[in-house]
């Protein structure tokens, strides 16, 4: 499992954190404090929610005076995608050894 | 896969094997066959069973798997839950085995289903960003299949 994958869903595993990244892909760039008048948390709360998006590269924030705007970054579902990918290459790989297994049982 | 367009989260493989099975099961449920073609492990074909699949660590990952036995049928269906990263920060996924008779051989089908129910219900959401991943695992599923 790829750290950036890991990362995604568990970031996405939470319903706030779902809900802040749903808003943001779906009405564009905003502030924490618009971000919080829609998340029905505090502000630090939803601070704290955006760090863990940001880690996982879901959102990315500027800095304008005093107000921090964030916005989406759709792209960095890609991990999730890549997961099936990568267990898909995994489960084919053992059934082949499962296939070699059988060839030399009674 | 045409149900699941609005939310495919499973993986399946399939294959048919030339061998009885009876021997299939036994390669599925055998602590020690078992290790031979999918990694060390403790399992026991008991429903509750705590067991690890434990494999080389990786950059990223322990090489642990944490699995609970869920279904046991004798010699067509064993069902284990499928766990990397720890039992509560980790992600949890279902894997399902079905065998069935079939001319000359056994057919295998493993589904591997996801996530959890909460991150399930993160496909619920209809917009850009979740179409955008939707389209991207459809396609991934297709060339898998």
């Amino acid at each position: 499992m790829p750290a950036a994958a890991d990362h995604v869903f568990k970031a996405l595993a939470d319903p706030t954190r779902r809900a802040l990244f749903e808003q943001l892909t779906r009405h564009g760039e905003q502030t924490v404090h618009a971000l919080t008048r829609h998340a029905g948390v505090s502000q630090p709360a939803v601070s704290k929610h955006l760090t863990v998006l940001k880690r996982a590269r879901l959102v990315k924030h500027r800095r304008e005076g005093r107000e921090t705007h964030y916005h989406a970054q759709p792209d960095a579902l890609a991990p999730m995608v890549n997961w099936l990918d990568l267990y898909g290459a995994f489960w084919r790989e053992r059934f082949d050894r499962l296939e070699s297994l059988l060839k030399r049982m009674n | 896969m045409s149900n699941q367009a609005e939310c495919p989260r499973s993986l399946v493989i399939e294959r048919v094997f030339a061998h009885t099975q009876q021997k299939l099961w036994r390669a599925l449920t055998e602590s020690t066959l078992l290790a031979q073609w999918m990694m060390s492990n403790d399992f026991e074909p008991a429903v509750g069973k705590k067991f690890q699949f434990r494999s080389e660590p990786k950059p990223n990952w322990n090489g642990i798997v944490d699995c609970e036995v869920v279904l046991v049928d004798p010699i067509d269906r064993l069902t284990y839950n499928w766990g990397t990263g720890g039992a509560n920060s980790g992600l949890q996924w279902v894997v399902e085995w079905t065998l069935t008779p079939t001319m000359g051989g056994t057919h295998v089908r493993m589904e591997q289903s996801g996530f959890s129910p909460e991150q399930i219900a993160a496909y619920n959401g209809a917009n850009y960003g979740w179409h955008k991943m939707l389209g991207g695992l459809e396609r991934v599923i297709e060339e898998l299949a």
